[in-house]
């Protein structure tokens, strides 16, 4: 399978803490890979350093989404973006005066182009475009379920829904690859299982792969194809979630020393 | 170059300095609290110095000798300063706490209006001629041309009041509370601080070192006017963002640094363009060092 | 609260004020003429108006408290509901359409000067309004621009014979221009940052105005600015005041217009997503320098068209019209009229300059007031008179075949 995200030696320094230190992780295509480990071993921080947040002190960032490879260190957060990589936030970030709609419209940013000019003329181009957008839009909230909450306050709907409506924000940028932290946060057993379902139908229809941070174990070994485990900065194990149920290494770093297997 | 010259460039800044620490310690230790630029705090300056002036002409008028009456007027100056930035922390900075920042700021814009207009039409327009309080020591003649007695005093005061300051931030359960306040509020509270509490005293504090700030220099230039905080106070808020805004000691340097500044650049190149040269040096510091020389950059968590 | 709690609580903030206000308000003192004035009376008019207001105070404190969230479709005001609903929008807009065209027929020649004057500051509101109400951008130093404007229309005129109607469209030029210039250095600054800094550069572009006094005739000003012709044929001064009224009417309509398209497009929707959340919004695609220059650029150009227009209406321009009290003045317009919202900004503008000049009396009160109200008004209604319930995307869906 094609590599489509290939972190190598990857390295973040805040001052004199080492975030992240030489860490690899490669996400092949239509692969619905996990990012685990145990609060502080630097996941958030990975992603921050992929997505142009943070610019990483070394190593190499290279995205292949179709055939030639890419170093994108450094790039700003919304070229990032351009090139395809979209992402959720821990701490939900949606737009606070925004409808549930509106917020997926500015997903369509990247993908579309009306300028100043255009907003005022609001020409045949405009016009379309903006035609373009809501129905874009509103097909995406319909694949998640939210489309009858289109014209509400986005930051009025409940938690479990808050976080889906990233998700649909986030694939409204036209993605190929999908980063999702911690996106079953705080949501119930049936939330998680919608969420289980989502995320499938997203790399089934979509064709986009996605890399994501979780704490809920039960996600994590249902969905995943592959997972990578983090712990200081470094990786200490990767595999599928068979390998990764019985690894010790990976089981002391979450409980630590005193357990036996 | 002549020496004699630039020791009294040199002595100027100093006392310039001072006197912008002075007002620059109210900003920071507010700001670094409760992350307002209180754009009122020159007018408490001012209001400080208009109070200084009403108590010593009544007690002077009263026949009271010149030494109760600074004594009187410098106490006055700094209990209704305090009085007046506690007051006003109440009304326009408190129920503004969980509001977006913009709101506080306009918030402290209105105040600023406010007690200018205040004083203005409760009081005169006028430039109103201030007493020298400060008496000349006869012993210091020979070096006054570089350097005059109430010069000295302005710069041992401030000496005296940093001293303290520091003592009090450093050492006393109030200092600790006011660091742990201005690091975390929410944490604060959970062990038990009154924030409330902690953030009025801040305004105190802050005020009356600005009322001293007010008093001294009043004195010294020898007249006062209700639009003294505005110019005053933007100076003095350069001084703390350059010296790291929310940075105590960063006050004291920013302030030092741009009263040098100042003084050598209107002694040496040009004076017409001596406010200009404060606000340059403040588009400059923001645009190229934003947390200023002893500040320490903020890093956003994602 | 018991009514014995109220009364005592009223009473110790009445002491306190007495108390605070007593050397400024009760003494007054002339260094001058060496006299102290013991002014009684207020400490009792403090006294009395602290207790009575400090209940006021507490009562409306507590409501705003336990007032609630903010919904969308929630109780909008009334002058939204005659805007959104065609059966009072359309005769409401037309009867104020006719009203504007024979104003100044119906009004005295002062009156419309000073309709000019609102109207330059309705102009200059809605251009503001872009930078900070939809960008959220905080600028303290909007009146540079201004400045940019007025005296680039007395400079090409002093120096090259400019008229009117080329200064116009150059003012905006110039103004934009301007705009990308003083926006580039502070891109990366914050909140209270960004204010400071363009209050500085206001500031410094006023005072380099006032000194350089080779290139801008320093304090005394630049005299003798044309006023608009009307192909050529030379107007007497009323008629050009009625003459300057139209123009202005037509290019706040125009104005209206444009910001209206730009806050319902895909560019006014990447400034407010920029203000909501800036890291959210570059994690959209959406370039933040790119967005916050636009920002400055549009709103600065139209400030730069107010300063030809401002500069045509007084005739002459000097630094003391271009101090930070203007920015602060037409920030207010902006914020009290309800940020965000075009009619919120209109009517800000309006009644911030319209009603201090109709109460001439109270005029020396006119800036405590604006002080004043400032602070109540961020305590109290943040939104604005015109509480800027946004006017959201409304997604009409048309009837699917299921």
């Amino acid at each position: 399978m094609k590599k489509i995200l290939d972190v190598s030696n990857l390295t973040m320094d805040f001052g004199g803490l080492r975030a992240i230190d030489n860490l690899d992780i490669s996400i092949h295509e239509g692969e619905i890979a996990a990012l685990i480990g145990p609060n502080g071993a630097g996941k958030t921080t990975f992603f921050n350093c992929i997505t142009g947040i943070y610019k990483p002190t070394g190593g190499d960032i290279l995205i292949a989404p179709r055939g030639s490879s890419q170093r994108i260190n450094g790039l700003k957060p919304n070229i990032v973006t351009k090139k395809g990589l979209a992402r959720t936030f821990q701490n939900i970030r949606l737009f606070s005066s925004m409808t549930v709609l509106e917020n997926v419209m500015i997903g369509c940013h990247p993908v579309t182009k009306a300028g100043v000019l255009g907003a005022i003329f609001r020409g045949a181009g405009t016009r379309a475009e903006e035609r373009f957008i809501a129905e874009r839009s509103y097909a995406l909230l319909k694949k998640i379920g939210l489309e009858n909450f289109a014209n509400e306050l986005a930051i009025n709907l409940p938690y479990g829904d808050q976080r889906r409506l990233e998700i649909a924000r986030a694939m409204a940028t036209d993605p190929f690859l999908l980063l999702l932290d911690e996106p079953a946060a705080g949501m119930n057993p049936q939330e998680t299982k919608t969420l289980d379902d989502l995320i499938i139908r997203i790399r089934d229809e979509d064709n986009i792969s996605i890399l994501l941070i979780e704490h809920d174990m039960k996600l994590v070994m249902s969905l995943s194809d592959n997972i990578h485990v983090v712990d200081y900065g470094k990786k200490i194990a990767e595999g599928t979630p068979e390998q990764i149920r019985n690894n010790d290494v990976v089981i002391k770093a979450y409980l630590g020393e005193e357990i036996d297997a | 170059m002549d020496f004699e010259y630039f020791m009294q460039l040199f002595f100027g800044g100093l006392t310039r300095g001072s006197i912008y620490a002075l007002i620059a310690l109210g900003y920071t230790m507010v700001y670094g609290i409760i992350q307002l630029i209180n754009f009122a705090h020159g007018e408490i300056y001012m209001i400080g110095a208009f109070t200084g002036l009403i108590v010593s002409s009544v007690l002077t008028m009263a026949g009271m000798p010149a030494l109760g009456v600074i004594v009187m007027a410098a106490m006055a100056a700094v209990i209704y300063s305090s009085a007046y930035g506690f007051t006003m922390e109440k009304i326009a900075y408190r129920p503004l706490r969980n509001a977006p920042r913009l709101s506080a700021l306009i918030s402290a814009i209105g105040m600023s209006l406010f007690l200018q207009n205040y004083v203005l039409l409760a009081q005169t327009s006028d430039f109103l001629p201030f007493p020298s309080l400060i008496p000349d020591f006869a012993f210091w003649e020979p070096y006054a041309h570089i350097i005059s007695s109430p010069e000295i005093v302005i710069l041992g005061t401030t000496f005296v009041v940093m001293v303290l300051l520091t003592i009090m931030i450093k050492f006393t359960r109030i200092g600790k509370a006011m660091r742990a306040t201005s690091q975390d509020k929410i944490m604060a509270a959970l062990l038990g601080i009154n924030v409330d509490k902690i953030i009025s005293i801040t305004f105190v504090v802050g005020s009356a070192t600005a009322a001293i700030g007010g008093i001294l220099i009043a004195s010294h230039i020898g007249q006062i006017n209700f639009y003294m905080g505005f110019i005053v106070g933007i100076k003095a808020f350069v001084a703390a963002v350059l010296g790291g805004i929310g940075s105590i000691p960063g006050a004291v340097l920013g302030a030092f640094v741009l009263g040098w500044t100042e003084s050598f650049f209107t002694g040496y190149i040009s004076s017409d363009y001596e406010d200009v040269f404060a606000f340059v040096i403040l588009v400059v510091i923001l645009i190229f060092r934003p947390s200023g020389i002893l500040g320490k950059s903020e890093t956003q968590k994602v | 609260m018991t009514a014995g709690n109220e009364i005592k609580r009223s009473f110790a903030a009445s002491i306190w004020f007495m108390f605070l206000t007593f050397p400024i308000m009760v003494i007054k003192v002339n260094t001058v003429t060496n006299t102290v004035e013991w002014r009684w009376a207020n400490m009792i008019w403090v006294g009395i108006g602290a207790f009575f207001l400090s209940m006021l105070w507490r009562y409306l404190l507590l409501r705003k408290e336990t007032g609630g969230k903010k919904e969308v479709g929630d109780k909008p005001g009334i002058i939204q509901t005659i805007a959104a609903n065609r059966r009072f929008s359309i005769p409401a807009l037309t009867g104020l359409g006719v009203f504007i065209l024979v104003f100044p027929h119906l009004f005295s020649m002062y009156q419309t000067s000073i309709m000019i004057s609102a109207l330059i500051y309705v102009m200059l509101g809605l251009g503001l309004n872009i930078v900070v109400g939809l960008a959220g951008l905080l600028d303290l130093g909007y009146v540079a621009f201004f400045a940019v404007g007025a005296y680039s229309f007395a400079l090409l005129n002093l120096n090259f014979g400019i008229t009117f109607w080329v200064a116009l469209p150059l003012g905006g030029l110039l103004g934009g221009f301007s705009g990308i210039i003083l926006g580039y250095p502070v891109l990366r600054l914050r909140g209270d940052y960004l204010a400071i800094v363009t209050l500085g550069f206001g500031e410094i572009i006023r005072l380099v105005l006032e000194n350089w006094s080779e290139f801008s005739q320093g304090p005394s000003g630049i005299a003798n600015i044309p006023k608009p012709t009307l192909f050529g044929i030379d107007l007497s001064l009323d008629q050009e005041t009625v003459y300057l009224f139209y123009i202005l009417v037509t290019l706040v309509i125009f104005t209206i217009f444009v910001i209206n398209r730009l806050q319902d497009s895909r560019i006014g929707r990447a400034w407010i997503a920029l203000k909501d959340d800036e890291i959210a919004c570059q994690a959209m695609g959406i370039d933040k320098a790119k967005t916050k220059l636009r920002a400055f650029a549009l709103g600065a150009t139209w400030a730069g068209m107010g300063g030809v227009i401002f500069a045509a209406k007084t005739t002459f321009v000097n630094p003391a019209s271009f101090t930070i009290w203007e920015s602060i003045i037409i920030l207010c317009t902006v914020v009290l009229g309800g940020m965000g919202s075009i009619l919120g900004v209109i009517s800000g503008a309006l009644l911030l300059i319209l009603l201090p000049e109709y109460l001439r009396d109270f005029g020396q009160f006119r800036m405590i007031t604006f002080g004043s109200v400032l602070v109540l008004m961020m305590v109290f209604r943040p939104g604005g008179i015109v509480e800027n319930i946004r006017r959201t995307y409304t997604f009409k869906r048309k009837m699917e075949t299921k």
